[in-house]
């Protein structure tokens, strides 16, 4: 099984210990993933700006990256779905077709494909899980609570399955953090207060560590917990499984 | 050429009073609260979606022979249809119902549709009294106001708004705040009006093909008072509220108020087919656009909206800007996808007023796939050249440096530097970053991911 660890632009730059997280629990389930370096992005800030066209080079770009592995697995399912969804305005060339299909998130490759239901290791925290949008209504990896009152989701599962760890129960399971993208900055009022509103209902409820599996969602929780200095660790889920899988 | 304020402007005004920021977000999530428990009371609701969204879908398919139809039933039944093509058509032909009736005094039940024909300025420059008979749409009319929501037109103001709105226009006693006794001042005011009223002008939730009828769902019964009373009905319709028989009905009244309010049917779900003797009943049929939007493939699925709401009460957006943020009739997500057809430039920032959380297309009863809309009509106005050229240009630049892994890389190692060198007063000044108002920029590390990687590998092959 051939594997590209597909990196989102701004985790290479500014989040790379999540990188080396993902690499090497990747590695602890018997998986060697390799980094192709050419890759840069998925295309997503241009397009959800409306300059789809001007994304259409870098999802060329993208395909042609990753077009010889068998998957391509980013700890991002924003980017993620990004990938399997819009990719859908450039030419369906089989190489598209299989890149599209082939782009898996961390966590649905390592329970959906892997089929590892459980991962050993302990964690003594409360954490609390933000079920990123593009995840969660996106890929289907939880319960959307529109649909129905069960919590449940590949993540979830997979945190309550550490030993020691609690899972805060928050007032609001699956409301939107207020990132997305560009419109953290063009509506950047609006996009603070809903992340505000999130860390609080975090807070409230116990949170300790504070975490997900889209660290773009993280990124901006992780600047608003700064800036009010906040008893409040943020760390994207899979450095809590490396650490904790030791 | 004068730029409308943006929504992100508008917002910024509603953000400044947290407190009720807070309020707005915590009473629509308790709305959404109850839409959920009705929804998960109600094990076939997702295929009573999917047969809505088909209904729909095959409604608007063969929308003219369904208009034909009905217009055919209607006036079998002795009702009198008016077709009209824009706002202005559709003001001008009640105006000139209300005329030949020889009417000045008019009651209006709620109707999304007269407000965005913006008839009650019209009426009122005739000569035409036109009061509003919905408690919600009667307070933000005497307080000279659109409505902030499609199903609660008033839920931007609280009581005390409320109390010192009926002090001013009502002659209640100053502070009161007590719903009851305003509930109670409102009644007797509006039972005047009721009285008095010579024309009812009521909205329509869905109109019936096979049938000829028009339904109207109220919980304050206001519709069917003002409607029993006046001697001539006006029932103003979008042209995309038909159905194509009595039977499809249920399936959208189970929908409508589970939706909306988390109750399982309307108070009153009034059926309008015939006038009564010695009266008349007109329906007006209304375009305004609507066949616009049904030519355009990408978004003609959002004229299958039933008006519930579900959609604003969700929307984490709408919940923290309110409705008056969107400066539209129709406010929220669905707002967002219906503007932009009426004038893409006045509306072109509502498509980004989103996060793109899918949360409205998960509630959406008719299974509108909103945000997917919302992203489309990102794509057509960028295309159409109206977006900021900050960004237009930024977003080429940004093409360029990510199709280019060298200069991808360079540019990565001079932004985690230049953040490091730049002292954080410049790189997180208000004025020039947005990010920096209320977080942190992330903590530039030393090397990124490919450089960890690339001296990884170099060590590894020694």
């Amino acid at each position: 099984m051939k594997v590209a660890l597909f990196v989102p632009c701004y985790v290479d730059q500014f989040y790379p210990q999540v990188a080396i997280a993902s690499l090497q629990l990747l590695e602890k389930l018997g998986v060697r993933a390799v980094f192709p370096a050419q890759q840069t992005c998925c295309g997503q800030p241009m397009a959800n700006s409306g300059c789809e066209q001007d994304a259409k080079p870098v999802y060329h770009h993208f395909v042609e990256t990753f077009q010889d592995y068998d998957y391509v697995v980013g700890p991002a399912g924003s980017c993620v779905y990004h990938v399997r969804k819009h990719f859908d305005i450039i030419d369906q060339t089989p190489a598209v077709q299989h890149v599209r299909t082939a782009t898996v998130e961390l966590f649905d490759f390592i329970t959906s494909i892997l089929g590892v239901t459980e991962l050993p290791g302990r964690f003594p925290h409360q954490v609390g899980l933000h079920l990123s949008c593009h995840g969660q209504r996106g890929l289907h990896q939880a319960n959307e609570s529109e649909m129905t009152p069960v919590r449940d989701g590949q993540l979830r599962r997979l945190l309550a399955g550490l030993e020691g760890l609690t899972l805060t129960e928050l007032d609001r399971n699956d409301e939107c953090c207020g990132f997305g993208g560009t419109f953290c900055v063009s509506e950047a009022g609006i996009s603070a207060r809903m992340g505000q509103d999130r860390v609080a209902d975090h807070l409230r409820h116990g949170t300790q560590v504070l975490t997900g599996g889209d660290m773009s969602c993280l990124m901006h929780l992780e600047g608003l917990v700064r800036r009010r200095q906040l008893p409040l660790q943020v760390r994207h889920a899979a450095e809590i499984f490396n650490q904790a899988f030791a | 050429m004068s730029q409308s304020p943006t929504h992100a402007q508008r917002s910024d005004v509603f953000l400044l009073d947290a407190e009720r920021t807070t309020w707005h977000d915590e009473t629509l999530w308790f709305v959404r609260q109850k839409r959920d428990k009705a929804v998960y009371a109600t094990p076939e609701f997702q295929e009573l979606r999917q047969l809505a969204s088909d209904i729909k879908d095959h409604t608007l398919s063969q929308l003219a022979e369904y208009l034909e139809q009905f217009e055919a039933a209607a006036l079998a039944n002795g009702v009198r249809v008016h077709w009209a093509a824009d706002a202005d058509e559709h003001n001008a032909i009640v105006l000139g119902i209300v005329r030949a009736a020889g009417a000045s005094r008019v009651v209006k039940s709620k109707s999304m549709l007269t407000e965005e024909c913006h008839l009650n300025p019209h009426l009122l420059a005739n000569g035409v009294e036109v009061i509003d008979s919905d408690l919600g749409e009667r307070i933000i009319q005497l307080r000279g106001e659109a409505p902030s929501h499609v199903v609660l037109p008033a839920i931007h103001l609280k009581k005390e708004d409320v109390g010192e709105t009926f002090w001013q226009h009502l002659g209640t006693e100053k502070g009161l705040t007590d719903p009851q006794q305003l509930t109670e001042a409102a009644r007797q005011h509006l039972r005047e009006k009721f009285l008095a009223a010579e024309v009812a002008i009521s909205g329509v939730n869905f109109a019936v093909a096979e049938t000829g009828s028009v339904v109207v769902c109220t919980n304050e019964g206001n519709a069917d008072l003002a409607i029993g009373l006046a001697r001539v009905h006006i029932a103003c319709m979008g042209m995309e509220k038909l159905l194509p028989r009595l039977s499809d009905l249920a399936v959208f009244t189970r929908l409508l108020t589970r939706s909306a309010t988390g109750q399982p049917i309307t108070t009153y779900t009034s059926h309008f087919t015939r006038p009564a003797p010695g009266k008349e009943m007109h329906v007006v049929i209304v375009n305004n656009g609507r066949s616009q939007q049904l030519g355009r493939p990408d978004f003609r699925a959002s004229l299958k909206c039933i008006r519930c709401g579900a959609c604003m009460n969700t929307c984490p957006v709408y919940r923290r800007s309110g409705g008056h943020s969107y400066d539209f009739t129709i406010p929220g997500p669905i707002g967002a996808i219906l503007s932009p057809n009426i004038d893409m430039r006045q509306h072109v920032s509502l498509p980004f007023a989103s996060t793109l959380c899918g949360s409205c297309t998960d509630v959406c009863p008719v299974k509108i796939d909103i945000h997917t809309q919302l992203y489309k009509w990102r794509q057509v106005l960028g295309a159409e050249g109206m977006l900021p050229a900050s960004k237009k240009y930024s977003m080429k630049l940004l093409s360029r440096v990510l199709a280019r892994p060298g200069l991808f890389k360079a540019g990565g190692v001079a932004a985690r530097l230049g953040l490091r060198l730049v002292p954080h007063a410049l790189s997180h000044a208000p004025g020039y970053n947005p990010w920096a108002i209320a977080r942190e920029l992330p903590a530039p590390p030393k090397q990124s991911f490919r450089e960890w990687y690339a001296h990884q590998s170099s060590v590894s092959a020694k």
